[in-house]
């Protein structure tokens, strides 16, 4: 619970239809669940169980069919100025520096207000990309594309990060290295997240809790809380950890994945 | 960088240049010998150089065009090509703006395109002199009614694809569809619109020529009709090659202009996009 003493996220019987030619699909159906602030929530699921639409509803890029989103208690319409989005892909544009691409945020929501510059400006200073700022974003490694992508997001200051498979796009070694670098930036920022995966081991290392989900229809198979006995979490240390390979157990066979 | 060049590197170095050198002499060496050619064969009287003209022939009546009104002719032609092609430009990608902007006209206007598309638009000269009038006008809109479609349906295409993540990130921060496109699909289709350009450019002078030949008082399509109608190869030859060459630096002039922009964009940094 925040000040508002509304939780920072919640669902209520969100359903999703989509009308197609042959008949309509239930993408999602009657998923409720709450988000507190600081919290970091993992959507799992099989392909085909709506979790990428259920991140599009939450964002408001999405009205659901029936159901509503509430942020800090405000039901969501459109796009929420709460909300912070990161996609698959960094997403960075070719044709402007880094710099730019981090501001593109602000100069879409006409806020380059001095004192936001300077909160971007230590946001790159923070997190090691001041120096790169007149570069493009070829010039650049993946992992920092993704950290300068984070850095776009976080400028515009969300109080909800959505993560959508943000990490997939990326090779194994990098992936471990940037989710680590993301969460410490996140909890640093004390920033709340909800993040849609297919990656089980990427969701248990970084969630508090993980909503699995089942497919056709979309619905909340379970939650799962996740704790680790450790001082200072990061998902590196997660992976190392005993409860690591249960929880990963527990979740594999609730998906049931049949090939 | 002073870097210590390797023996096999110099020696790669050396190959590319010497391949790329051999390819322009032949280029050249092919040009001359096909003029030549022309040129004994005529003398030979193997080929009749009543109809076939011949090089020497060619260069006179250059010379004697250019003492008298080339550079009239030229410049005519150019100017309707230019005026046709920056009208095409602008006025095609103007459309495809607002169909990308609206799908349900679009969909409305999808057979139409289509059927323009296909059809010969040099069918509609007769029309285009009656509504216009036989001059200048006539040969503009005939480049534009030949240019224009393409460049509408290249633009819409490039718009269509333009990655729909990129268009998504800009959504979760609220952008609206003029900011969209402002710097989301325009900057993406930096390259469509040179490409169409490029395209564009070649159809305008299509268009010229064949406006050239239905109506006109000066330029290198009229040349080529009139030294068709009173049996002088010579000026038509004469005329076609100057063409080739004025198309070509056309083509170039697109090629530089596009050099120039996307260093634009990329140096400025501080640009709208």
């Amino acid at each position: 619970m925040n000040k508002t003493g509304s939780p920072m996220l919640l669902l209520q019987k969100v359903s999703q239809k989509y009308q197609a030619e042959n008949g309509e699909v239930t993408a999602l159906e009657n998923i409720s669940f709450q988000v507190d602030e600081g919290e970091f929530i993992s959507l799992v699921g099989p392909s085909g169980c709506g979790k990428s639409t259920l991140l599009s509803i939450i964002a408001g890029l999405l009205p659901p069919t029936h159901g509503e989103v509430f942020i800090e208690g405000e039901p969501v319409r459109g796009v929420s100025p709460k909300i912070g989005y990161m996609l698959q892909r960094d997403q960075l544009l070719e044709w402007r520096t880094i710099y730019r691409n981090v501001l593109f945020g602000l100069e879409l929501r006409h806020q380059l207000t001095e004192e936001n510059i300077q909160y971007t400006n230590r946001l790159l200073e923070t997190y090691g990309l001041w120096e790169f700022k007149d570069k493009y974003p070829s010039q650049l490694s993946g992992g920092m594309r993704q950290r300068a992508a984070l850095i776009r997001t976080l400028a515009v200051r969300p109080q909800l990060l959505l993560l959508d498979e943000a990490f997939s796009a990326l090779d194994y070694q990098t992936r471990l290295a940037v989710t680590d670098d993301v969460y410490r930036i996140l909890k640093q920022e004390r920033k709340t997240a909800v993040m849609v995966t297919h990656d089980i081991p990427e969701s248990i290392s970084m969630s508090d809790r993980i909503v699995v989900l089942a497919a056709r229809p979309g619905r909340i198979k379970e939650i799962h809380p996740i704790t680790f006995r450790l001082d200072e979490r990061t998902p590196f240390l997660c992976r190392e950890q005993p409860e690591f390979s249960q929880y990963f157990n527990t979740i594999w066979k609730e998906l049931d994945v049949h090939v | 960088m002073y870097e210590t060049v390797s023996k096999e590197r110099k020696e790669y170095l050396k190959k590319k240049k010497f391949r790329r050198i051999s390819i322009l002499v032949c280029q050249i060496a092919a040009l001359v010998l096909l003029g030549v050619l022309w040129e004994v064969l005529a003398n030979l009287g193997v080929i009749d150089s009543f109809i076939m003209s011949q090089p020497s022939r060619i260069a006179k009546t250059f010379l004697n065009l250019s003492a008298n009104r080339l550079h009239w002719h030229l410049w005519v032609t150019c100017y309707e090509t230019l005026t046709g092609f920056f009208l095409g430009v602008t006025g095609g990608t103007l459309l495809a703006v607002l169909l990308w902007w609206s799908e349900y006209l679009s969909k409305v206007l999808e057979p139409f395109l289509v059927v323009l598309n296909s059809l010969p638009k040099i069918a509609l000269g007769p029309v285009i002199i009656i509504w216009v009038g036989a001059g200048t006008q006539a040969i503009i809109v005939m480049a534009l009614a030949i240019s224009t479609i393409v460049t509408v349906l290249e633009m819409l295409n490039g718009f269509l694809a333009t990655d729909p993540d990129s268009v998504k990130m800009a959504e979760t921060f609220g952008a609206n569809r003029a900011q969209v496109f402002a710097k989301i699909i325009l900057p993406s289709n930096l390259h469509t619109l040179f490409n169409s350009m490029k395209i564009n450019i070649g159809l305008s002078l299509v268009g010229v020529i064949a406006g050239e030949f239905l109506v006109s008082k000066a330029g290198l399509g009229y040349l080529i009709v009139y030294g068709g109608q009173v049996f002088q190869l010579d000026l038509v030859m004469t005329s076609v090659l100057i063409l080739a060459v004025m198309a070509s630096l056309l083509y170039k002039g697109v090629l530089l202009l596009e050099k120039f922009a996307f260093r634009l964009v990329s140096h400025a940094g501080s640009g709208s996009f």
